[in-house]
């Protein structure tokens, strides 16, 4: 195990910063579940933890531990791609299986299902 | 070639994945790499998926560093909306239907990461049968301007790329 202690003072002020706005970023998002008012409102505020919350956080870790192996640690990019790649299919999950609910409820705040001209098999996309 | 080597831009995209994972460039590295790399596009041939032709790989550098300045810009909107003093009340949050041309599911997917990676938009569905995709704005002050900026922003570039 690497040892935090062992970073210089010109690395660890900007990994802690680094670490410290992602973390920021994390508890803004986690505050705006809280506050904001609907559900189709709350699902934007994870993204912010999610978006640039972890871009500071695997920034800080790979500058951290490239310090302190003086070599390039760089997998952190793999986490980002990953991510980026991801939450979409979870967050499109979500919001689409509220919007069947409310639909089905039949919810005046939410839009309904295009005009069909026909719509012989549905393909989803 | 193309039977050998049935997606490069994938085979590579892979070995590179496997090379910072091993976090070595050595040639047993690299070699294991190619491999898996190698088998998993074959393995993707027996699935046939639709083909992706990228016309202009010139223009995803461009596109990407977009995608990050407006991630920062929409990140400092939505964290100001959520520490509005006084209640986190966006001035309207609400639907638009967004009419596409975009029609290549590669092109899609990449439209669907971009606008869930920029924090206040969020794909909800796409109707494959007239091509419309219903999005959620948190702040949505003007809905002829999301359109404009859906469809001048990302998805003209997009359509550089995929189609």
């Amino acid at each position: 195990m690497t040892q935090a202690a062992n970073l210089p003072l010109w690395a660890a002020l900007p990994v802690a910063l680094l670490l410290l706005t992602g973390a920021g970023l994390g508890l803004i998002g986690s505050v705006g579940l809280l506050r904001l008012r609907n559900f189709y409102e709350r699902i934007h505020a994870p993204t912010l933890a999610t978006t640039l919350g972890i871009g500071f956080i695997l920034l800080a870790s790979a500058l951290h531990f490239s310090v302190l192996q003086s070599r390039p640690v760089l997998h952190e990019v793999l986490i980002a791609v990953l991510m980026v790649i991801t939450t979409p299919v979870t967050l499109m999950l979500l919001a689409r299986a509220a919007l069947y609910r409310d639909r089905r409820e039949g919810d005046p705040e939410v839009p309904p299902l295009p005009p069909q001209v026909s719509r012989p098999q549905r393909r989803d996309g | 070639m193309t039977r050998w080597l049935p997606y490069p831009l994938l085979t590579l995209a892979l070995l590179a994945a496997w090379l910072l994972l091993a976090e070595s460039l050595s040639p047993g590295a690299f070699l294991l790499g190619a491999l898996v790399a190698l088998l998993a596009s074959w393995v993707l041939a027996v699935l046939a998926p639709p083909k992706a032709r990228l016309r202009r790989l010139g223009a995803v550098p461009g596109l990407l560093a977009m995608v990050l300045v407006e991630v920062v810009r929409s990140n400092n909107a939505v964290a100001r909306i959520i520490l509005r003093p006084g209640g986190a009340r966006p001035p309207r949050s609400g639907f638009v239907r967004i009419p596409l041309d975009l029609r290549n599911p590669y092109g899609l997917a990449a439209l669907a990461c971009i606008l869930t990676a920029t924090p206040g938009t969020v794909w909800v569905e796409y109707d494959s049968s007239d091509g419309t995709m219903l999005l959620h704005v948190l702040d949505l002050i003007d809905e002829e301007a999301w359109v404009r900026i859906i469809k001048d922003r990302w998805e003209r570039r997009l359509m550089e790329i995929f189609e």
